[in-house]
């Protein structure tokens, strides 16, 4: 286990389980907000961008980012519009997407842009990592009251005074800034599903938000801890999907545990 | 007195056009500080879609001008968002009440107001009745002391008696709190009894006045295209 006290090692882990809490609070309005889905496309849309760092010979997260923060914009000014129409369109671009990364990214280079690996992380690295993650869970929580208030009744959020559009686009923002600091080790692919897990993982368990947002959370760090932990134990795995099968095994005990709730 | 009365809110010659399709043409109406304005029509005459123009969320041409320190509270007709969010009363009450800066004794107004127990507060929203949670979205416009609520058909799918404490409650607020009402129903009687003016949208022109003047027999026949009794019917019989 001598890796356990290399620093760059040691970064990415922490950096690793700060993204988890990160990625378990954005995850629990996204669940509420019933557009997880969505964001598992705007995961997708890193690929290309990935594609483009490689050819241009650029930092891979550079070009991720470019297409992440364009495909939010896209994705937000077509959440305006409602209907068949738009969920065609998020198909279409999910598959270029992915069509397009697969097609571009070297081959040797695929599978770890899709998957994710052991990135030994450099300090400037773990820094900006920690940095984005601290302004995604001080973001969320300033950002609150507007986006319960707007997810419950877009209405109602308006008389109040929300601007509900302006914080659908900060919320995707937020979104694609956890999938960017997530991809290095989870992959285009499962970046996106350790929002989608932990906060299905925390729903089943609790009623009430702040249990769920709390609940959410903590079901991610212990994906994060427990996916590196099995992934120290069988490499081949890989980070990304050693998280994802902890993550899913922890769901699958919440279907047992799960609290009861109306209508169900 | 109707001339004395400060106008809350003044629309002028409002059309609205979505997806290429005419909603709402050439409306003109003002309201009044402690009316209630009924709104009425038939389904898919653009009622709620009027409310949610009159807040701005919807693309418009014309002119819609608010009292300048107008706080609005909002009563929607169905809440987009599923009943199992693991939200409560309480969650959303703290919600609005801390975005806008208020205090915990505002939020026991409301609550007792629309009369909601501690057990309610803090049930899941899920697991409440029609009634008990119309009585959560009243409280939660009352918050913040709104000078006009916009109600969207606060009663479909309550039952009778709950309905009729509805109507109680929203004419003692504007009885008591001089709060002006904006109302979207389709129960005539109701109009008949507590509006003060009604608005009529749907085919034809619009038409806007006291009740008595403007629900005469034709004119609601004109508006619905058939007798509003058998209306309420198909409504009650497939959920329209």
């Amino acid at each position: 286990m001598s890796w356990l006290i290399h620093p760059s090692v040691g970064y990415s882990i922490v950096l690793a389980l700060l993204f988890a809490i990160a990625a378990g609070l954005v995850g629990s309005f996204g669940l509420m907000k019933r557009m997880l889905l969505a964001g598992d496309v705007v995961s997708h849309l890193a690929l290309p961008g990935i594609g483009l760092a490689f050819l241009l010979k650029i930092n891979p997260l550079l070009g991720a980012a470019a297409t992440l923060f364009l495909g939010t914009l896209l994705i937000w000014r077509l959440q305006k519009k409602t209907g068949l129409a738009t969920e065609s369109v998020i198909g279409v671009v999910f598959a270029a997407a992915l069509g397009i990364g697969a097609a571009i990214i070297p081959s040797d280079e695929l599978v770890d842009a899709l998957f994710g690996k052991n990135h030994a992380t450099s300090l400037f690295g773990f820094l900006l990592g920690v940095l984005a993650v601290f302004f995604i869970i001080a973001a969320i929580w300033k950002l609150r009251d507007r986006l319960v208030l707007s997810l419950f009744s877009p209405e109602v959020a308006t008389a109040t005074g929300v601007n509900v559009d302006r914080i659908n686009l900060y919320f995707l923002l937020l979104f694609s800034l956890t999938i960017l600091v997530g991809l290095r080790f989870m992959g285009a692919l499962l970046a996106g599903s350790l929002i989608i897990l932990p906060a299905a993982v925390g729903r089943r368990l609790t009623n009430k938000m702040s249990h769920f947002l709390i609940a959410s959370s903590v079901a991610s760090t212990i994906s994060v801890g427990f996916g590196l932990l099995l992934n120290a134990a069988v490499p081949k795995f890989g980070p990304g999907p050693s998280i994802v099968m902890v993550a899913t095994l922890l769901f699958c005990i919440s279907l047992i545990k799960g609290v009861k709730r109306a209508g169900m | 007195m109707q001339e004395l009365a400060k106008t809350i809110l003044s629309v002028k010659d409002l059309t609205v056009d979505l997806d290429g399709r005419s909603i709402l043409s050439g409306l003109s109406f003002e309201l009044h500080e402690q009316e209630m304005l009924a709104i009425i029509g038939p389904n898919g005459a653009g009622k709620t879609v009027l409310l949610r123009t009159l807040l701005h969320m919807l693309p418009y041409q014309g002119e819609i001008s608010w009292m300048e320190n107008a706080r609005i509270g909002y009563v929607p007709q169905r809440v987009a968002a599923d009943r199992q969010l693991p939200l409560s009363a309480s969650d959303l009450l703290n919600a609005k009440a801390h975005f806008l800066k208020l205090s915990q004794a505002d939020i026991e107004r409301v609550t007792s107001v629309a009369d909601l127990t501690l057990e309610l507060l803090n049930a899941n929203m899920g697991i409440l009745s029609g009634g008990q949670f119309q009585k959560v979205l009243i409280a939660l416009a009352l918050l913040g002391q709104p000078n006009v609520i916009l109600f969207d058909e606060p009663t479909a799918s309550l039952d009778e008696l709950t309905q009729e404490r509805v109507y109680e409650l929203l004419h003692r607020l504007k009885e008591e709190q001089g709060i002006t009402v904006v109302l979207v129903s389709h129960d005539l009687s109701v109009v008949y009894r507590y509006a003060t003016m009604v608005l009529c949208i749907g085919k034809g022109k619009p038409c806007f006045g006291p009740p008595k003047e403007v629900l005469t027999p034709e004119a609601l026949e004109a508006l619905y295209s058939a007798p509003p009794k058998y209306y309420q019917h198909l409504r009650e019989h497939h959920g329209l």
